[in-house]
């Protein structure tokens, strides 16, 4: 690749979401914004050859972009009151340039698409398409939809924030918990349901941890004082520690209880480790530290060679207190199965009601190992065939048929 | 909502369904696969297709009658079978064709069941 395109490729992706955050900011318009910016870029990857790459490749983005934006509104016949606006803004952001730095709208950004007038559905879409430019298609494989119809819900979505005049700006104090929850957990959609997921790692959502983790970094930075922002982090980072555990050297897949230790990501832990000792400095605990804390209490394993599972069973009682999910309840089910035995875990998952379970993969995987530990032979290969046909991954799929046909 | 789920499978697939060491695994994960939508309440019908050797082709051009042996095209993938569930939309019947089996491996094709051409079309 040659030094333009790289550059624009580099520019691209440090600071896509800086400057479509800054220009919707300013135009209420996060689509118009983001053609903008989408044009400006096509414009410096055809110029920057000939001309060298600028010294500050932002301004130059955000200039062209704001160009076209201009023209834009002038071709639309926006009445002249708002050509004042057009010029106080240009004014506004060669200021900006003089500064070279532009004015950081991310936060905003992130509270507009987690806005409680947009469907929950659309939120994560939105921030991974806003704020780090993903292209629908592959946001739509992350998250089985077909590409066509993510498309045209993105589409859908902008029009709505434009037209429903949602204000891009930092939510007030007293609101701000409700909000943040809102953005928090629109990035843990975006980083899956892996961890909680007994039976393992689901491999759509697999491309978009990354990701996640960079936007968990990002509203941590922006909103430092926010314990639950920390938690996330903290939590994802737990989970991504152990990813490389996850599959043996012949790709067949290791459950939690299995994995290797040696195999899972020191480094990360550490850092999640940091990151959860930050957040319990504000003494108030919530969702995304419990579930942290739990993440925390597996991965002592690495020093200790054992799980404390008593512990992760009380702190899953806490946590299904504030967030009493289905994958929450099936994670806590193991946890006590672990702690007090397969009949009380047993008994922990007959009391989830049979329609949230009817397609939910962990649930039946976790009820067929109790069954089998229990010796009742044919209700736990029913449960496991119900697992089995649940099951996207190959390599899950295979582990499971395994322990199906061991129960005898 | 109807959809139909195409099974597409590749020749190494069709191949285990005979295959002494294979052919447990291979009937196992398709015999869970229709359990799993039967057992949510999904499952409308389908059938599992004999092999595309065994496929016969009939065309009738000009009024003048042509059979041939063999499947309509020979492609890499070939239909192996198929799936009618009724979900509400097309969001849900992609999490089911996800979990076929020769999603996998081959592939999965996810179409809308058409309704019933309204009388006189």
């Amino acid at each position: 690749m040659s030094d333009a395109a790289a550059a624009a490729e580099l520019a691209a992706r440090t600071s896509y979401g800086r400057l479509v955050a800054y220009l919707a900011a300013r135009w209420r318009d996060v689509a118009r914004a983001e053609d903008a910016l989408g044009d400006a870029l096509v414009a410096a990857l055809e110029t920057w050859p000939r001309t060298g790459v600028p010294d500050k490749p932002d301004a130059w983005l955000l200039t062209a972009a704001h160009r076209r934006l201009v023209d834009g509104a002038r071709h639309a016949g926006v009445a002249s009151a708002a050509e004042t606006d057009l010029t106080l803004m240009l004014q506004e952001q060669i200021d900006d340039q003089r500064g070279a730095r532009v004015s950081d709208h991310r936060l905003a950004l992130l509270f507009v698409c987690a806005h409680p007038a947009i469907d929950e559905t659309a939120r994560t879409p939105l921030m991974l398409q806003t704020v780090l430019g993903l292209d629908a298609a592959r946001i739509a494989s992350a998250f089985l939809v077909a590409p066509a119809t993510m498309s045209q819900r993105l589409v859908r979505v902008k029009a709505k924030i434009r037209e429903a005049g949602i204000r891009f700006e930092v939510p007030e104090r007293h609101e701000m918990a409700e909000r943040l929850e809102a953005v928090l957990d629109a990035i843990y959609a975006a980083y899956g349901s892996g961890w909680e997921d007994v039976a393992g790692g689901d491999p759509r959502r697999r491309g978009l941890a990354e990701e996640a983790i960079w936007l968990g970094r990002l509203v941590t930075r922006l909103l430092p004082g926010e314990p639950e922002a920390l938690g996330l982090l903290a939590l994802m980072l737990h989970c991504e520690a152990r990813r490389p555990a996850r599959r043996d050297s012949r790709g067949a897949y290791v459950p939690l209880r299995e994995q290797d230790v040696t195999r899972w990501s020191g480094r990360m832990i550490e850092e999640a480790e940091g990151v959860l000792a930050t957040a319990a400095h504000f003494a108030a605990p919530g969702r995304f530290q419990l579930e942290a804390a739990i993440q925390s209490a597996h991965a002592q394993r690495a020093r200790s060679g054992a799980t404390d599972w008593e512990a992760i069973a009380l702190l899953y009682e806490g946590l299904l207190r504030c967030a009493p999910t289905v994958g929450a309840r099936v994670a806590a089910a193991a946890a006590m199965a672990e702690a007090r035995g397969a009949e009380t875990g047993l008994r922990a998952l007959d009391m989830i009601s049979p329609d949230a379970v009817a397609a939910y993969q962990p649930y039946w995987a976790l009820r067929g190992q109790l069954l089998k530990k229990l010796k009742r032979i044919a209700p736990a290969r029913d449960a496991y065939d119900r697992a089995i046909g649940l099951t996207e991954e190959a390599a899950v799929r295979e582990f499971l048929m395994t322990r199906s046909s061991e129960t005898r | 909502m109807q959809f139909t789920i195409l099974v597409y499978e590749t020749q190494t697939e069709l191949a285990a369904r005979t295959d002494p060491k294979r052919k447990d695994a291979y009937w196992g994960a398709y015999r869970a696969y229709t359990k799993a939508l039967r057992d949510a309440g999904v499952m409308v019908g389908g059938a599992g297709l004999e092999p595309p050797r065994t496929a016969t082709t009939v065309r009738v051009p000009d009024g003048k009658r042509r059979v041939q042996d063999g499947p309509f095209a020979d492609t890499k993938e070939q239909l192996g079978g198929y799936y009618v569930i009724d979900v509400p939309d097309l969001d849900k019947a992609l999490e089911w064709a996800a979990r076929c089996p020769s999603a996998s491996t081959g592939s999965a094709e996810v179409r809308p069941n058409m309704p019933p051409p309204p009388p006189g079309a």
